[in-house]
């Protein structure tokens, strides 16, 4: 039955491969392996999908501009919508809920550690597989929500929409899967004392997101199942001349789309409720607010899709309906701005990067979220429905909040990650150029928009007053590009030079900065017992802490080690978990019990994967049938083997 | 610290102590059966809506005549025939609680014959669909059809396929039953299949009244 090399019982003692090298990554169930390579997957994707920006902003940079042609310019926009929604957002944020949920709810790992590799997978797997298509010349071009009936085969021939429709449910196995894991993982790996209500805001937030996730991917499944069904099997769904209602691919796909939306915000708010307090010396303002304002706009994310169909006619009460559900949905939003500011009213600030990618996202989301209210309002919405200003709107709530929040995320979590800061030298000239070149690029576009400027047009003709506002947004994405390029200067030359972190580089107050930086694979060598929001702060307070030297635990200094190197010494409190090569013993030693590297979760993978192969290669039977075979047989082989090693 | 590893993770078999002392696939399940609600959510809702818009018959409850050729094609569905699947599913639930509660108690004997009167029912099930389909077709409706022809094989369909998963489950716990019996520790394994198995029946329940017994 098993169709993979058997493993030996015991993981503590499996041979090197599993430690170090090619193999140890593609047979880790470590979640913060994981991470990483959800976190480096998506980096990559994110410079295609800049890439594809920058060549889109070069054609819009004059009148009449020649450097793609208008079906290369479809293929561009689509591709770089699908791309930084699905293959950047949505991924980077699964790197830090990857990350990060295990420790900080105190977990050793996710639930099932096996089923998040496979997640990872198959996520890499429908990534390639969208962009294969640029090597075929047929990359997707009917915009990144696809409506249907233009993706229908009668309106779009060809492979194009097919490698889109096929990709897009590849990813949606990644994340259902993902989902299921995660949920399982909050409600049931919490450490002692983890109540709910003492989870981190990361947490919650990711916690929230994951049911998004799961309630909202069925609905884009059965809409990209029809799609496929009816390109590859002659059915009617999508068919008008059978009487199909042009109007069910936008609801269904809206459905899903919009709770998409707060797919893509909710992981960055969460992160930046873990910077702003610890960079504002304080404690996140109204936490409780801030964890229900997060569950009512999870709620009524569900309550607001047909939002984007103002244009097609659905009538006054439709159109009030969701009118008003939409601007019912800016209140929480609103609550959690103010919290935000509440957090850092009084405090002692900070301005590291992190703090100032945060700052942005509360700066940038605000304007972003003004405008949505904007067309929140059906008439306002015919007005703009379909032009740049909505392409300014939703830059700013993407660019301008999920990305810095996730940059903010990057900068705060880069210590724990590799052991050593990030420089703060770089990452100012990043936040500044990003923050600049940001403002450039997408505010001129509110008044393109206004000024009747369509979006998804590849050239626009002279004389129409759209020229200044053009050369704007393209020097200003260029200089979100320059600014990345000092990211990722920054990123590999801090990790051979930067300081070295500790365990606990800004003060941090939950779990996650009590261990060493970077994590042993067990996380906790022992699992801690949690009392309040804050752990670590109460730990260092003056009531908890008078008996010992400088009002704070006791500080030691300790060697530490980096990548198997000796990179210094450092002061860390004496009841923290030490990075020392002699604090650092395995999990054999500890006895702790790690779940058996396996590459079963790939092999899965990539089986699934080519299934859907075998589909798009004119339903080549065959390739379908043995790759299925290989997915059920490695499955089984996958379920009936312990996680982890038998005990003698 | 060993103790702490210990308590965490030397649990093989019995409950593993989760925060919440449920276990964490039961947790799993639930979540993907909630998902599961919005995937036939999204389908039936399809098929309702798209209830008498089909240009050209076969339809679901009335006749029609084809105005080209003069063909007359009655009602498409059956709903005595699929009354009688109905049951056989329903009563595979009963067989369901029957072996979860057979491999509770330890009871090898009864664990295998309700196992296996689970997975038959469930497969009579799926033989009374495959006439069903191969019958609609003989009557000249497809998945090209119409629409109502699109929308009821493909709903139908996927709950089919759910049911043949859920066979296969069945089948691969009375395996592991044969080769080597499952304990009253394997219980949460076939409570896991059950939930499952329960799932795909209520589904059934919403499909045969809203397709077959609505007009």
């Amino acid at each position: 039955m098993a169709t993979t090399v058997s493993l030996p019982a015991h993981a503590a003692s499996a041979p090197k491969k599993y430690e170090s090298g090619l193999w140890s990554w593609l047979a880790t169930t470590d979640h913060k392996r994981i991470g990483q390579l959800y976190l480096y997957t998506s980096l990559t994707w994110f410079i295609v999908g800049g890439i594809e920006a920058l060549l889109i902003r070069t054609q819009l940079y004059g009148p009449n501009g020649r450097i793609v042609s208008a079906q290369t310019y479809n293929e561009l926009f689509t591709m770089h919508g699908t791309t930084m929604i699905f293959l950047v957002i949505m991924p980077l944020s699964a790197a830090f809920f990857n990350y990060l949920i295990p420790l900080q709810i105190g977990a050793r790992d996710v639930a099932f550690p096996r089923l998040n590799a496979f997640s990872y997978w198959v996520f890499l797997f429908g990534g390639l597989f969208i962009n294969v298509s640029w090597l075929f010349h047929a990359a997707p071009n009917a915009g990144w929500f696809g409506y249907a009936p233009l993706t229908t085969p009668t309106y779009s021939p060809g492979l194009n929409i097919d490698f889109w429709v096929i990709g897009l449910q590849i990813l949606g196995v990644s994340s259902l899967a993902a989902g299921f894991n995660f949920i399982t993982t909050v409600i049931n790996m919490r450490a002692p004392g983890m109540h709910f209500m003492r989870m981190p805001v990361f947490t919650w937030m990711a916690f929230i997101t994951q049911f998004m996730i799961v309630l909202a991917f069925p609905i884009i499944t059965v809409a990209v199942t029809f799609l496929m069904l009816d390109r590859f099997f002659g059915t009617n769904f999508y068919e008008i001349t059978a009487g199909a209602d042009p109007l069910l691919w936008q609801h269904l796909f809206w459905l899903f789309g919009h709770p998409e939306v707060y797919i893509l915000i909710l992981p960055a708010f969460g992160l930046v409720s873990e910077v702003l307090p610890v960079f504002s010396r304080k404690p996140l303002f109204g936490y409780p607010v801030m964890v229900y304002s997060g569950i009512l706009i999870a709620f009524l994310g569900f309550g607001v899709w047909a939002h984007h169909m103002f244009a097609v006619g659905m009538g006054p009460i439709a159109d009030s309906f969701f009118s008003i559900t939409t601007m019912l949905i800016a209140i929480p939003t609103g609550v959690k701005i103010f919290n935000w500011l509440g957090t850092m009213w009084g405090g002692s600030l900070r301005f590291t990067t992190a703090m100032k990618y945060a700052i942005a996202l509360v700066a940038f989301f605000t304007i972003g979220g003004i405008s949505g209210v904007m067309h929140a309002s059906p008439p306002s919405d015919l007005q703009q429905t379909d032009s740049y200003f909505i392409v300014a709107h939703f830059h700013y709530v993407l660019f301008g909040g999920s990305m810095m929040g996730l940059f903010a995320g990057l900068y705060f979590y880069y210590p724990k990650i590799t052991g050593r800061i990030m420089s703060e030298r770089l990452g100012s000239w990043h936040f500044w150029l990003t923050a600049i070149g940001m403002t450039l690029t997408f505010f001129p576009m509110h008044f393109l928009g206004l000024d009747g400027m369509p979006r998804r047009i590849s050239t626009y003709d002279a004389g129409q007053g759209w020229e200044f506002n053009n050369h704007l947004a393209t020097v200003g994405a260029f200089m979100i590009a320059v600014g990345l390029l000092f990211m990722i200067y920054n990123w590999f030359h801090s990790m051979k030079a930067g300081e070295i972190a500790g365990n606990d580089p800004w003060g941090g107050a939950t779990l996650e900065w009590m261990i060493p930086s970077p994590p042993p694979d067990y996380n906790f060598a022992t699992i801690p017992t949690v009392t309040s929001r804050y752990p670590l702060w109460d730990r260092k307070s003056p009531k908890l802490t008078t008996d010992v030297p400088h009002g704070a635990a006791a500080e030691q200094e300790v060697d530490v080690t980096l990548g198997g190197k000796n990179a210094g010494r450092l002061k860390t409190p004496a009841d923290t978990q030490l990075n020392a090569p002699t604090a650092h013993p395995s999990a054999n030693e500890l006895g702790i019990v790690m779940p058996t590297p396996t590459v079963k979760p790939l092999i899965a993978a990539f089986a699934l994967g080519s299934v859907f192969i075998g589909l798009i290669m004119h339903k080549n039977l065959p390739i379908m049938f043995l790759a299925a075979a290989i997915f059920v047989l490695t499955l089984y082989s996958w379920l009936l083997t312990p996680l982890e090693p038998e005990h003698h | 610290m060993a103790t702490a590893a210990l308590e965490t993770h030397d649990t093989h078999g019995a409950h593993p102590p989760t925060s919440t002392g449920l276990n964490s696939t039961k947790v799993a399940i639930w979540t993907f059966i909630g998902s599961e609600c919005f995937f036939f959510a999204s389908l039936i809702s399809t098929y309702l809506i798209y209830r008498g818009r089909s240009v050209v018959g076969p339809f679901p409850h009335e006749a029609w005549t084809d105005p080209a050729t003069g063909h007359v094609f009655k009602a498409i569905l059956n709903i005595p025939v699929t009354s009688v699947s109905t049951f056989v599913l329903l009563m595979s639930s009963l067989a369901m609680v029957l072996a979860h509660s057979a491999v509770v108690r330890g009871d090898r004997k009864s664990s295998k014959i309700w196992l296996a009167s689970t997975a038959i029912l469930g497969a009579t099930f799926l033989g009374f669909q495959a006439y069903e389909f191969t019958s609609f077709v003989h009557e000249g409706l497809t998945i090209h059809t119409n629409l109502f022809g699109s929308s009821f094989f493909i709903l139908t369909g996927f709950h089919g396929a759910h049911v043949t998963a859920g066979v296969i489950w069945l089948l691969t716990l009375l395996f592991i039953d044969m080769k080597r019996g499952l304990e009253p520790r394997d219980a949460i394994n076939v409570d896991v299949c059950a939930l499952y198995w329960h799932f795909v029946d209520v589904v059934w329940i919403a499909i045969f009244t809203l397709v077959y017994l609505i007009k």
